[in-house]
């Protein structure tokens, strides 16, 4: 297998990455609400037994089941569904995955990986829609995660079940149809904690965060035609940041423009551009921009809500606007 | 099944050992929730389960592994903030969690344990040993949402749990009868298809077998049980809440102090079984082990900041960040 490719969506290499691993690791389990349904084809019958927990919906306590087990020699995988749900669980995650190794002085491992997708840009209004980073970015002990392609979110997602922390892997359901070759090795991994440069460029350096990704390259074309060069930085991971790859882009660049889609008062994009305003300043010709939603709720109408979220003529203005 | 004498003085050792342990603390270091009253509840149900059964536990957290048979110095050292604590000093009074005795949570936020027992009773069942999972509570955690989904799903897996509530009649201040609809815990199994038993927590035998019926159920694929141990807390809710008003009478206090000293009870238990002799060579070295516990706390270094970062994470990644400033 190594070297061959398989044509995936975003969506089935997250499936195929809980495969191998279930595969690989009987240690691997699967909880969350209905999952025969979503998000898990094919794993049910495969794997179908004790390793495979369609839950009640109680979502503060399968998560918790979840942290219980990784404590006990499992390495579940919990699936939250939808990223606004995981406010349920953030007890859980926050308050014991999160903190319990640290609290008994290193004696417990908490292998644990919560799926959450952020299940914006389709009409769900203001109760599913949440892209909810932040409010994991600020919790000490977790790894967050958030890739943009399927490459990557199968090799996260494979990283992640063999990690020994308690890892958040948010996908972006605006990602989960899109196509393309992903390897098919089964010891293919991406790193957490490392940055991808998408794109290289002189000019400036863009840094998308999850979903944003496509309209980050969008925008670097459209830059390409009016002679600017655009570096695209895809963040993969939020926590624990690779602030290296990111200085060193605006070092060369001397400009920043940050794209991401939580709500912008504290957001991943606040965070980043604080890295650099205090570790890269000097590298700056312009202010950085950071185009972010707007702190807003997410409204029903299509019409409204597509007026919040980062677009490519969003970060095209952005990028136009510290030349 | 009821215990064997040898079983019987090692009850009474656990029980005394929690209770000199805390009197230490009082006398000499005041922090914490104390489990003076709760002995006979938490040894007990701890004598019904093996080394390698998990528990998890509370706020109220000294107890349950002196209960679970923990060496005491490491556990006294984590109380004085010391980094030969049990959890290098990062953990504390709340927190006392010896892994080595199957204990994987001590958690402050009420009922946050509860899913993680469960989920440990989970991990049993697909790894397919024959242990089993108790998880300690207090009635006030039996309000919170997490007692309830966990039972549930404890019970539609048939999973190795005990629910183990220690019912000490009080949620800080607000007493059982103005915060539970049913006021017998026991009963709330009866909403999820889960037996219930009321057994007396100052009896340290009857907890024993009671719980141990759980056990021998949840051991053989029987499925999880709610015990429901009536008993009495003697201190304040903690010694760093002063509570300004009396929300429970003096003269109750003094009753179950004088009467229902789970302690005392127990001693006179085996001291009518012509066991005195033994009790005797018990409390002398329980008081020294108490000692040479607290010698050890006070000798003990401090931990160091390398000890804070090498137990934020299994795996650290671009960790720790050196711009954040330790």
């Amino acid at each position: 297998m190594r070297n061959s490719t398989q044509k995936l969506s975003y969506l089935e290499a997250i499936v195929a990455a809980m495969r191998e691993e279930m595969r690989r690791d009987e240690r691997v389990i699967l909880m969350g609400e209905d999952i025969a349904v979503y998000g898990a084809q094919g794993l049910c019958e495969e794997f179908a037994g004790p390793r495979i927990r369609n839950t009640p919906i109680s979502e503060a306590s399968f998560t918790g089941v979840g942290v219980g087990a990784a404590l006990t020699g499992l390495r579940p995988i919990v699936d939250l569904t939808i990223a606004s749900f995981a406010y349920l669980a953030s007890d859980q995650i926050i308050n014991q995955a999160a903190k319990l190794r640290f609290m008994t002085g290193g004696q417990l491992k908490v292998p644990l990986v919560v799926r959450a997708s952020t299940y914006y840009n389709n009409r769900t209004a203001a109760q599913h829609a949440d892209r909810p980073y932040p409010l994991f970015m600020n919790t000490p002990g977790l790894k967050v995660l958030a890739p943009a392609t399927a490459t990557d979110a199968k090799g996260l997602l494979k990283s992640a079940i063999r990690d020994d922390d308690p890892v958040v892997f948010f996908e972006d359901i605006t990602l989960w149809a899109k196509k393309e070759d992903v390897p098919a090795d089964e010891d293919f991994l991406i790193p957490i904690g490392k940055a991808d440069i998408k794109r290289s460029g002189a000019d400036v350096t863009i840094v998308s965060i999850a979903g944003c990704l496509p309209h980050a390259l969008a925008a670097a074309e459209t830059l390409a035609k009016e002679g600017v060069d655009a570096e695209v930085i895809d963040l993969r991971t939020i926590v624990p940041m690779d602030r290296e790859t990111i200085l060193t882009s605006v070092a060369k660049t001397g400009r920043l423009v940050i794209a991401d889609n939580s709500h912008k008062v504290g957001s991943v994009a606040s965070e980043i551009a604080a890295v650099v305003a205090e570790e890269g300043f000097e590298s700056l010709r312009k202010p950085i921009q950071r185009v972010a939603t707007p702190s807003i709720q997410i409204p029903y109408n299509a019409k409204l809500e597509k007026l919040l979220y980062p677009t490519k003529d969003k970060i095209v203005a952005a990028v136009r606007a510290i030349l | 099944m009821s215990l064997d004498p040898s079983r019987q003085l090692e009850l009474f050792t656990r029980m005394l050992r929690i209770r000199r342990f805390e009197e230490s603390l009082i006398a000499d270091y005041p922090i914490g929730h104390m489990s003076i009253g709760h002995e006979g509840a938490v040894a007990g149900a701890c004598m019904a389960l093996r080394d390698d059964d998990y528990v998890t536990g509370t706020h109220r957290s000294h107890g349950h592994p002196i209960g679970k048979g923990a060496e005491l110095a490491p556990l006294m050292a984590e109380l004085y903030g010391k980094r030969t604590g049990i959890c290098k000093g990062l953990g504390g009074s709340m927190h006392l969690t010896d892994t080595k005795m199957g204990l994987i949570c001590e958690s402050a936020i009420v009922g946050g344990g509860i899913p993680l027992a469960t989920g440990a009773g989970l991990s049993i069942q697909v790894r397919g040993t024959d242990q089993v999972a108790l998880c300690f509570f207090g009635d006030g955690a039996v309000n919170e949402g997490t007692f309830h989904e966990s039972i549930n799903m404890a019970s539609i897996w048939k999973l190795p749990v005990i629910y183990f509530c220690e019912n000490n009649g009080y949620a800080v201040t607000t007493t059982v009868a103005k915060s539970h609809g049913q006021p017998d815990v026991a009963r709330r199994g009866d909403g999820y298809g889960v037996p219930g038993v009321i057994v007396d927590g100052q009896n340290a035998e009857a907890v024993y077998e009671a719980t141990n019926e759980a056990v021998q159920r949840a051991r053989s694929g029987g499925g999880p049980t709610l015990i429901e141990a009536k008993t009495y807390r003697f201190d304040e809710h903690s010694n760093r809440l002063p509570i300004p008003f009396a929300y429970r009478s003096e003269e109750e206090v003094a009753f179950h102090r004088n009467e229902r000293d789970p302690v005392t009870l127990y001693r006179n238990v085996l001291a009518s079984r012509g066991q005195e002799s033994g009790l005797a060579a018990i409390e002398a070295a329980v008081a020294a082990a108490i000692s040479d516990a607290v010698q050890f706390a006070k000798d003990s270094p401090e931990p160091e900041v390398q000890d804070m970062l090498d137990s934020m994470y299994s795996n650290p990644v671009n960790f720790p960040v050196q711009h954040e400033g330790i």
